[in-house]
């Protein structure tokens, strides 16, 4: 993934207490969590799908993915659509997040790369730290988050990410 | 819709250009492929020619300049064979087949080194040039006389195009017409610019010239014609034999016909005399009053203008009115608007019939009937011949033969038995699969054939036909057979059935298809068959078809293969399972049966359940799925028939039939076991597609559990 080098706009949402954020390029809308069909014998982060408008998406749950815990339906929890590149082709998906705040604009100046360590999180699924009121956004890098790969060293429970993958992100 | 920009225009042109022009290389290596059995047909080579020169021309036109030059090589060999100077034999057959493809490759652009490749293929060609070249007439030529090549006349040609205003927006540029069409010949192009408005009216990207050039020319009109193929329709465009003007064509051409009518002479007597005739240009100077030096003249035009109705009449209705060539994605387009009708169309029903509102129930039921209507149409006009993948296997088993050294015939049957495009495209590659294996360890080697008393020329049919709401699809091959007896044996070895187990030889043969089992070496020497069956299988599943074999030591082998006509809508089964509502296919289903709590006790854990006096196996979707909930007293049991045998799927309740648009679940969901894809309900919500064939694969193998 590119390093971040223009002004560009970012959906902020909760995860837990933590603030994160999307290009708002990938974000496609933001629905109101309603009924889902699970998906038997998948792994327990794929919430199943929904119904979009008369075509069928797939609905990730973030916080199980991220290693967080799993996401309760209340009456702020959204259906961030995204559009997920994968292997050069564009992939719809919802991911669950606990409320959506709202979208704003930050300058380069204002990320900074993503820490090393000493985050839960993989290195190599965020694009940068965004600051705002003093307080950290976690931008989310959603094509490595919902990778192919991704989803199968979930499943396989292999560890998250070869180093050398890290070192690409920060290339 | 994006606005349309230039460079997405040329796109879409060039795009337009691939497709027709794999059409005509479809049709070359057709043509080539009935040369090859009939090599002295005139037709046929002439029809290589022009789908040859047609490829070379809109190539150039849209800048695929390595195609323009390579097409314009394979085209002045062949044209060389339609003079005669070089004979048709397998050898230019096999180089001009193998140009093809590398036409292919270039116009995909998937081959990388095709340069090298055609450079080879052009240097080849020149041998057999130059080989041909040396005084042709006089070598014996061993083919049946040809029929005289038409006199070469030089004739002059009136050509006027007028363009429609919004040529150039489709990124034609005219003035490549213009010089192709000076190639042919000599000639001249006047620009008609009167029509250009004053700058203040003038849109910057429209066309306001239109063209009168005045060419002399050996070739015929249809060949000018060709110049002007893709901008045809998109302006008038008029061709008159022109001649010097001082001889009236109007009286000529009635002198002849009248000839004609009168019965003086016949048309092909009026062909033979023309052919006697000396150059046209000749005649003319000569004097010009004398009669029979008219009525040659009005013989040459009339000759012309039949060729040219016969051609209008041979192209016409099927270029331009009984087909209209649509882009794919506007079809699938098409059937995704009428899924979403079928899906909206059902929720009304839902609704009527939770009302008393007898007018609504009315409206309902007409708007069910339309749908359905609507729904049948749509899914047809997907449907294409299943002849276009059928040419591709000629060409397999032409090159087969040759590789392996066996003398093998492909025959073809029901060419024209439709199916839907996705499922004729995704069918392609098992069926290759599947005669490659019929050549390869099917069909024995001549000798061997004429020691077991068979003719030395091998079989391979083809065959396709419509059963009911399925397609069927035959592969024959006359070869060895499958050995029951190998076959018993490694399922022995390899632990997949009891060494006293009685299996029938149809149970036999459907483990061929189990993955793994065919990899071993000595099956596939032995049975002569089965590498990669696994695959086939697995292709036809994913078209929610079904592979049946069968076969006789000696006699051959016969692949039967059911497919679904089309993949878009089913007819599907809902039943509901804990919490979850599924679909099943109801192509599959036989009946449903009912299962009390004593009877599942009765048989004391033993998955088996009396149907008209037969024990079928069953299991529950309920622990497939891993739903929750408590399961009922009573539970349906869906009987599914396939591959042969019967099982059944215990569910909680069956709640009815569905009509089911079929979704995918996209990547992320695509392989998970057991499903086959997701439909939209009445309600709105989701409810699942059972992959019947996958579920059973993967709950036969484990057996019934222990008691």
């Amino acid at each position: 993934m590119s390093a971040i080098v223009e002004a560009a706009q970012y959906l902020t949402f909760r995860l837990d207490e933590e603030l994160f954020a999307l290009d708002i390029d990938k974000v496609r809308e933001v629905l109101e969590f309603s009924s889902i069909t699970r998906v038997p014998r998948t792994p327990d982060f794929m919430r199943g799908v929904i119904n979009l408008r008369g075509n069928v998406v797939p609905v990730v749950d973030l916080k199980l993915k991220l290693g967080l815990s799993r996401t309760e339906k209340t009456i702020d929890t959204c259906v961030v659509i995204t559009e997920v590149c994968v292997d050069g082709e564009s992939v719809v998906l919802g991911a669950l997040a606990d409320s959506v705040q709202e979208v704003l604009e930050l300058e380069p100046g204002q990320i900074d790369p993503p820490p090393r360590m000493g985050n839960r999180i993989d290195a190599s699924c965020i694009r940068g730290m965004g600051k705002r009121d003093d307080r950290f956004l976690i931008i989310l890098d959603i094509d490595r988050v919902l990778s192919p790969e991704e989803l199968r060293s979930v499943t396989a429970d292999r560890p998250p990410a070869p180093p050398e993958r890290v070192a690409e992100a920060f290339a | 819709m994006s606005t349309p920009d230039p460079t997405s225009a040329m796109e879409q042109f060039a795009a337009t250009f691939r497709e027709e022009a794999a059409d005509l290389l479809t049709d070359v290596e057709t043509t080539l492929l009935a040369l090859e059995t009939s090599p002295d047909d005139p037709d046929l080579i002439a029809r290589a020619f022009r789908a040859l020169h047609t490829i070379k021309g809109s190539s150039a036109m849209f800048g695929f300049t390595d195609i323009t030059t390579f097409a314009h090589a394979l085209e002045t060999t062949f044209d060389e064979v339609r003079k005669g100077n070089i004979a048709v034999t397998p050898a230019l057959v096999s180089l001009a087949l193998q140009g093809k493809d590398l036409i292919r490759s270039m116009l995909d652009g998937s081959g990388a080194d095709t340069k090298e490749a055609c450079a080879e293929v052009i240097h080849a060609l020149r041998e057999m040039d130059v080989a041909a070249q040396p005084p042709a007439p006089a070598a014996p030529r061993v083919s049946a006389p040809r029929p005289p090549d038409p006199p070469a006349v030089a004739k002059t040609y009136r050509v006027a195009f007028q363009p429609q205003a919004d040529l150039l927006k489709d990124g034609t540029n005219p003035l490549g017409l213009w010089t192709e069409l000076l190639e042919l010949g000599s000639g001249e192009v006047v620009a008609t610019t009167d029509q250009i408005p004053p700058l203040h009216d003038l849109v910057p990207d429209a066309c306001y010239v239109a063209w009168d050039a005045v060419l002399t020319t050996q070739k015929d009109e249809a060949a000018l014609r060709d110049v002007f193929l893709f901008v045809e329709d998109r302006g008038a465009l008029t061709i008159t034999l022109a001649d010097d003007g001082e001889s009236d064509t109007e009286d000529d051409k009635k002198l002849g016909q009248i000839l004609i009518e009168r019965g003086s002479i016949r048309p092909e007597q009026l062909q033979a005399a023309l052919a006697a005739q000396p150059r046209l240009g000749t005649i003319l100077t000569v004097g010009g009053t004398v009669a029979p030096d008219q009525v040659a003249a009005a013989l040459a035009e009339q000759r012309v203008t039949r060729q040219a109705r016969a051609e209008r009449a041979a192209g016409a209705p099927v270029d331009a009115a009984a087909s209209v060539r649509v882009a794919a994605d506007k079809l699938d387009d098409l059937v995704d608007l009428v899924g979403e009708l079928v899906i909206a169309q059902s929720r009304l029903t839902q609704v009527a019939a939770s009302r008393d509102d007898l007018e609504l129930v009315a409206i309902a039921e007409d708007v069910e009937r339309l749908t359905a209507d609507l729904r049948d149409n749509t899914l047809n006009l997907r449907m294409v011949p299943i002849g276009s993948t059928f040419n591709r296997f000629k060409r397999l088993v032409r090159d087969l033969s040759t590789e392996l050294g066996k003398q093998i015939d492909l025959v073809t049957d029901g060419a024209e038995t439709e199916l839907d495009k996705t499922v004729i495209e995704r069918l392609g590659d098992p069926l290759v699969h599947i005669i490659r294996n019929s050549c390869d360890h099917g069909i024995e080697s001549p000798a061997d054939r004429e020691a077991s008393g068979k003719p030395p020329t091998g079989t391979v049919r083809l065959a396709a036909y419509q059963s009911g709401p399925n397609v069927i699809i035959e592969i024959h091959d006359d070869g060895a057979g499958l050995d029951v007896e190998a076959i018993r044996e490694k399922a022995i070895a390899r632990g997949l059935m009891a060494a006293d187990a009685s299996l029938s030889e149809g149970e036999l043969f459907q483990l061929v298809f189990l993955a793994g089992f065919s990899t071993a070496k000595s099956v596939s020497v032995v049975s002569g068959r089965g590498v990669g069956m696994d695959v086939v299988k697995r292709s036809i599943d994913a078209l929610r078809g079904t592979v049946e074999l069968k076969s006789k030591r000696g006699a051959g082998t016969t692949l039967r293969i059911k497919l679904p006509l089309t993949l878009a809508i089913i007819d599907g089964l809902l039943v509901s399972v804990g919490t979850g509502r599924y679909v099943l296919p109801m192509s599959l289903v036989e009946e449903c049966v009912e299962i009390s709590r004593a009877q599942v006790e009765e048989a004391r854990g033993a998955h088996l359940v009396p149907v008209r006096g037969e024990l079928v196996p069953y299991m529950r979707l309920r622990e497939w799925f891993h739903e929750e909930g408590e399961q009922p007293l009573v539970e349906q049991i869906a009987i599914a028939s396939t591959e042969g045998r019967r099982f059944g799927f215990a569910v909680d309740d069956v709640i009815g039939q569905h009509q089911t648009v079929i979704k995918t679940m996209g990547r992320m969901y695509g392989d998970t076991e057991g499903l086959a894809g997701a439909t939209i309900l009445g309600d709105g919500t989701v409810a699942l597609i059972v992959d019947v064939a996958g579920v059973i694969r993967n709950a036969i193998p484990a057996g019934p559990p222990p008691s």
